[in-house]
């Protein structure tokens, strides 16, 4: 049975993380008070373009990674 | 290494022409590791690099601080990197990451074999080279100094052809010399000298030898004074790049006197 209501959980960046029903990729970054334009997404190890976060749904036991740009060599 | 004659109407180094581009520096600095940002950018502006590496991680959900409003894209090329991967495959993903987050197709291609020496997997790098240039990406690909391996990178088709001086941090400079002088003999494509550079001098010797450029990072921001040491880097390779063309004498067993040996008093 799914309940429309609960609050499930996802996997973010390898860590636990409940999510309401009804999130999107851009409502969880939103969220997350990231600046969108500085991340990348990928849902279950697929990059989510840009274009695609509003409608792209997450949905109970989903692998995410946001990623960015950090110093390196 | 055999150049053109007469550089001497210059007073810095030609421009570094690279994948159809054009940069202003033949240094390209790292983004790791600096004190602050302040620092990194005040480093940054002293080497006189225009390209800068920097790498792709998870993002830290504790800290809205973001590498992105602190660097100049109008001022720096944004080379990112895909340190911390062991196999093609992890290389590959950060890449494809790298274009959804805008960098578009220039990679550092690093496959790295263990965590201790950090040394390329030479079979994973050229793997990953092959796929990414197939995928349109420009990989510039740091290696060993394995000079039959380099050839092969050339022939996948890599932009770019990076051998270690030494190991990634290890400031030890420029191990292998005639390893480093046959790739850069026998390439094609621009050799950018990667890793491994602990002081000003290793700068010199790689540009010495024939390299195009040298990428560095720890060997700044690990000084104890990485803006003067960023200076002291793009000074460095500016007198190895005119060394480089001017033609070095050849060294001798004996001494040779640079004085007039006739009409030396008393005789």
């Amino acid at each position: 049975m799914n309940d429309s209501t609960a609050v499930f959980e996802v996997r973010l960046n390898g860590e636990s993380h409940s999510v309401q029903p009804g999130t999107t990729v851009a409502t969880l970054i939103e969220e997350l008070a990231i600046e969108s334009s500085a991340v990348a997404v990928e849902r279950n190890r697929k990059i989510v373009p840009r274009s695609l976060h509003p409608s792209t749904a997450i949905e109970a036991g989903d692998e995410l990674e946001v990623v960015t740009i950090v110093g390196g060599g | 290494m055999n150049f053109e004659p007469s550089c001497i109407s210059e007073t810095k180094p030609t421009p570094l022409e690279l994948g159809g581009k054009t940069f202003r520096s033949r240094l390209l600095v790292g983004t790791g590791k600096y004190a602050d940002h302040q620092t990194m950018n005040a480093a940054l502006e002293a080497s006189g690099c225009e390209m800068v590496t920097v790498a792709i991680r998870r993002v830290d959900l504790s800290s809205s601080d973001n590498l992105l409003s602190h660097l100049d894209r109008e001022r720096y090329f944004l080379l990112p990197n895909t340190a911390g991967c062991f196999n093609a495959k992890d290389a590959i993903r950060v890449c494809h990451l790298s274009r959804e987050l805008g960098l578009g197709d220039w990679v550092k291609l690093e496959v790295l074999g263990d965590k201790k020496t950090l040394l390329p997997d030479p079979i994973g790098t050229l793997e990953a080279c092959q796929t990414l240039v197939s995928e349109g990406f420009k990989v510039m690909v740091y290696t060993s100094d394995d000079p039959v391996l380099a050839l092969r990178l050339q022939d996948a088709g890599a932009t770019s052809v990076m051998p270690a001086g030494s190991p990634i941090g290890s400031g030890q400079g420029i191990l292998n010399r005639n390893n480093l002088s046959i790739i850069l003999e026998q390439l094609e494509v621009p050799v950018i000298i990667d890793a491994g550079v602990g002081t000003a001098s290793d700068v010199t010797i790689a540009m010495e030898l024939g390299a195009e450029g040298v990428l560095l990072n720890t060997g700044i921001a690990g000084a104890r004074d990485p803006v003067a040491m960023a200076h002291a880097m793009r000074n460095a390779l500016d007198a190895g790049w005119f060394a480089a063309r001017a033609g070095r004498i050849q060294k001798r067993r004996y001494a040779q006197a640079s004085s007039p040996t006739e009409g030396v008093l008393g005789e």
